[in-house]
């Protein structure tokens, strides 16, 4: 009962200290230079005032990093399986899907557009190399950790290759899998919007949260570009508040991770 | 004279790569029913003797015979308990009972029936809804007996299955194990540590001396089925353990 309270009540507290500092900060600087930190209200009100605008960008950069991420969450899948086949494999192919996560996005983002055009296919291309990383690791990782004790149960079984890694290494490997989705789920909205900045295109009413940024930057309109800011920060939460569920779903009934210490 | 014998060992010898002998020259023969306890210092390959037999592992030479097969074509017949519960944390009791069943095709009807039966065996009935880690030590390894006897075996290999739990908990599974048996007439070959556990469950100890693995001897244990606490209390049981102790206490020093 004291638990559950504290629980809301602590982070409504660390938010009210923030705001309030946030609101001092504001006051405390000269009039000239106040638009280097807006009030708390000013992006309130900015946010309000450009919801349609916000919500649209918002919806844009939503499709893009879902296709990025559902893409690979297929592809990291697959790779996954491939790479735990054999060290020979691993060893083969690791080095190239590093260097793939290694280069930064903005030096991708041309060459997408290039290959892709501008818009949402660059978007979701980036978003997908992004999150693809740390899903094919974490899951290949998951793949070949399998308890050894229980892989010579299923070989006392006879049971096939195909059983054994549907009834046995799939299964142990979804917690490893889910830590990949969670690092997935908080790159992907951020590799959307920076995807949208550098090869994002507003054709068709096509511009992103990344490319709105880029325009009230341009026009002064700090407040607006706060508002931006909180706006990438809800969807990051949504993305995040999502796979965290799935989790859950996955994994609560038997994960030692999700057993209580409280009792 | 007899019928002839579930499981035989002719001249059985056994080593790993270009290792060292681990088994060599073992030979004896086990009669259906017959519940065997193997034991001996470490290293003497009682746990390698029992991989033989589930044809997890092939033999270097002589002959291995069950029920006048090859281990390999017998594997149907044999189940395993192994040292640790083996459990799947992600499947609940009942369905891990199943698991075995599961892999060969069997119905979901026909598994659900099985698992039933055999957690009413193991007094988990009532637990075939929860999951692994909701479970004490002995129910693991109650839910581990039950999803070997889920297959219907002819022969039970137990590998030091109750070694890592309390000693009330240990000498209570014991009598449900002996209990079981008395209602599914698998044979039984049991690999422990503990004289005490080996008379009180077997009819035949196997004491083992090691470098390498031979069979030094064998004792009867003519004690009547079924045994109870009273069995434990009884002189002729403690005179067993005290004349077992000391042989394998003698084996023991002689390879030291």
């Amino acid at each position: 009962m004291l638990r559950t309270f504290l629980k809301i009540f602590l982070p409504a507290v660390t938010g009210a200290v923030v705001v309030a500092i946030w609101f001092g900060v504001n006051a405390g600087l000269s009039s000239d230079r106040r638009f280097l930190l807006p009030s708390p209200t000013a992006v309130l009100n900015a946010f309000i005032e450009h919801r349609a605008t916000l919500a649209h960008a918002a919806w844009n950069t939503s499709q893009g990093a879902l296709l990025g991420f559902g893409l690979a969450i297929a592809v990291s899948a697959l790779t996954s399986y491939l790479l735990s086949l054999s060290p020979l494999v691993r060893s083969s192919l690791y080095p190239f899907l590093m260097a793939l996560q290694l280069t930064p996005l903005p030096i991708l983002a041309p060459i997408c557009v290039i290959w892709v055009g501008a818009g949402l296919k660059s978007v979701a291309l980036l978003t997908f190399v992004i999150a693809f990383f740390p899903l094919v690791v974490n899951t290949t990782q998951g793949l070949i950790s399998t308890d050894r004790n229980l892989v010579e149960l299923f070989g006392l079984y006879r049971a096939s290759r195909w059983n054994q890694f549907m009834h046995l290494r799939v299964p142990a490997a979804l917690p490893y899998f889910f830590t990949g989705l969670r690092i997935a789920a908080t790159l992907a909205p951020i590799g959307a919007v920076v995807a949208d900045m550098n090869a994002g295109s507003s054709a068709g009413d096509g511009g992103g949260l990344g490319f709105q940024a880029v325009i009230f930057s341009s026009q002064a309109k700090y407040p607006a570009l706060f508002a931006t800011a909180a706006a990438t920060c809800i969807l990051g939460f949504i993305f995040n508040a999502v796979v965290l569920a799935l989790a859950w779903f996955a994994l609560h009934h038997w994960h030692d991770s999700y057993e209580r210490t409280d009792k | 004279m007899s019928a002839p014998p579930i499981v035989e060992f002719r001249a059985v010898a056994k080593r790993f790569g270009e290792g060292p002998l681990v088994l060599d020259g073992v030979s004896f023969g086990a009669q259906r029913g017959d519940f065997v306890s193997i034991i001996g210092p470490s290293g003497c390959g009682k746990s390698t003797l029992l991989r033989l037999l589930a044809g997890l592992s092939p033999i270097t030479a002589g002959e291995l015979r069950v029920e006048g097969r090859t281990p390999e074509a017998a594997a149907t017949d044999i189940a395993f308990v192994f040292q640790e519960p083996t459990l799947l944390p992600w499947l609940n009791v009942a369905h891990n009972v199943e698991i075995p069943q599961k892999l060969r095709g069997v119905p979901a009807t026909e598994r659900s029936a099985t698992s039933h039966r055999v957690l009413d065996l193991v007094r988990l009935g009532e637990k075939a809804r929860a999951y692994p880690r909701q479970l004490s030590g002995g129910q693991k390894m109650r839910v581990s007996i039950a999803r070997a006897l889920a297959l219907a075996p002819k022969i039970l290999l137990l590998d030091e299955p109750f070694g890592a739990l309390d000693e009330m908990t240990r000498e209570r599974l014991n009598e449900e194990l002996l209990a079981i048996r008395q209602q599914e007439a698998w044979t039984a070959f049991f690999v422990t540590h503990s004289v005490a556990e080996a008379v009180f469950l077997s009819n035949r100890i196997l004491v083992m001396s090691a470098n390498p693995g031979r069979l030094h001897t064998e004792i009867a244990v003519p004690l009547p089925y079924p045994r109870t606490l009273e069995t434990r209390l009884s002189p002729a049981f403690h005179e067993l353990v005290a004349r077992t102790s000391r042989l394998l206490r003698s084996v023991a020093d002689g390879a030291a």
